[in-house]
């Protein structure tokens, strides 16, 4: 298992236990439901964005497809890290993408997410939620 | 019964009971549970699979619901608290007495972001930033940074005219009422005032600045704004629609509530105005 999968492994963790923080958070009865979305109508895109690898404004960014993601769809089928880290990023039913730190500008590719993302970090580590 | 004020009406006293309120939801830890919710559903609803909170049909009884709970819980510690809503048509820039230091502070220093005034500002150190998405624990913003402008209100009826309240495919790239106002099609509204504000507003985990609950507020009303200019248009879909959140279904996380229970905000609440 390489660096980069292992790290992937814990984000989808991490997203996983997000969803189950958010049926307990409520109070809700039945968190088993919000941590586990039904994957109805889920169709990966025909022709996915370029893998990328460059060094923006002193910061490795890295973009890839990634197949059968299992149990969590909110990638598109595309994996985006910062320095090594994952940023969750997802794609628009018209093909723009966003990432979970500009989650309100639409950019035309995820390459264009993780430059939007190294700008606002400003310098800042990229870390998996902390769930206290 | 409550009534929600425009944020501009509000008297001294009444930003410092709707602060104190925020700081002490904030200090028990509550506060940062409804941070933590809002950010799991932006993660997990998608535009081909399960969507409630976003992007979808259900993004205006879901946030309704969203922030009576809010409210509920600011009640319990001040029952004299509402919340305020903030009309970004009108109070449009970076001096509006909204971002006061009575209030909620105003934009971030240019260096890093960071807020440096008002009652949420890090110095004070009642406000670290916890439920979070990078390694900053303190509040920033970056108000109408780039030159950005907030929806102007010819905009705001522009999108309050349209009959018809959500279409398939019931997503971000539906036309209609919904997502004209959510703003991934068209003039765009609501997604642009997130970006507008800048910093943790930009993000997932958006409930961070207290101005979310003052934004969603004023959506809330142009909901309400919008029912009462189209009395004979209903939300939509109404059944039998995959991963979408129908009138009569439940919405996560309660699970007890429908979109049909969130229709007549006067069950709740009322506005200083006339809807």
């Amino acid at each position: 298992m390489s660096a980069i999968t292992r790290r992937r492994a814990l984000g989808a963790a991490a997203a996983a236990a997000a969803g189950l923080a958010a049926g307990r958070a409520l109070t809700a009865p039945a968190p088993a439901q919000a941590a586990a979305p039904a994957h109805a109508g889920h169709h990966p895109a025909q022709h996915g964005p370029a893998p990328f690898d460059e060094v923006f404004q002193g910061r490795r960014i890295q973009g890839e497809p990634v197949h059968g993601g299992g149990h969590h769809d909110g990638h598109g089928g595309y994996a985006v890290h910062v320095d090594g880290e994952e940023l969750h990023v997802m794609r628009n039913a018209d093909g723009t993408w966003i990432s979970v730190i500009n989650h309100y500008e639409p950019l035309a590719d995820p390459r264009a997410v993780a430059r939007a993302a190294v700008r606002e970090l400003n310098g800042a580590d990229l870390v998996p939620l902390d769930l206290g | 019964m409550t009534v929600r004020k425009n944020q501009a009406a509000l008297s001294t006293a009444e930003k410092r009971r709707f602060t104190d309120a925020v700081l002490e939801l904030k200090r028990t830890g509550q506060y940062d549970d409804f941070v933590t919710t809002h950010n799991a559903f932006i993660m997990s609803d998608t535009d081909n699979g399960d969507r409630v909170g976003h992007r979808s049909p259900s993004f205006l009884p879901w946030h309704r619901r969203f922030l009576l709970q809010f409210e509920q819980a600011l009640q319990a510690i001040d029952p004299e608290v509402a919340l305020p809503y903030w009309d970004w048509t009108t109070d449009r820039t970076t001096r509006s007495s909204l971002w006061a230091p009575d209030f909620l502070g105003g934009t971030g220093r240019a260096s890093d972001g960071r807020v440096t005034d008002g009652p949420f500002a890090a110095g004070a150190n009642r406000w670290t930033i916890s439920v979070r998405v990078d390694g900053r624990d303190y509040l920033r913003r970056a108000l109408g940074s780039g030159g950005r402008q907030l929806p102007t209100r010819a905009e705001v009826d522009s999108v309050l005219a349209m009959t018809t309240y959500d279409m398939a495919p019931w997503n971000s790239s539906s036309d209609g009422f919904r997502n004209h106002l959510e703003g991934w099609r068209g003039v765009n509204l609501h997604n642009r005032v997130h970006v507008w504000v800048g910093g943790q507003m930009g993000t997932g985990v958006s409930p961070n600045d207290p101005v979310f609950w003052l934004h969603h507020a004023f959506i809330d009303k142009l909901w309400a704004d919008w029912q009462a200019r189209h009395p004979g248009s209903g939300y939509l879909p109404a059944a039998g629609t995959a991963g979408v959140v129908d009138l009569h279904d439940t919405m996560r996380p309660w699970n007890d509530t429908t979109p049909a229970d969130m229709l007549d905000h006067t069950r709740h609440y009322t506005f200083d105005t006339a809807a």
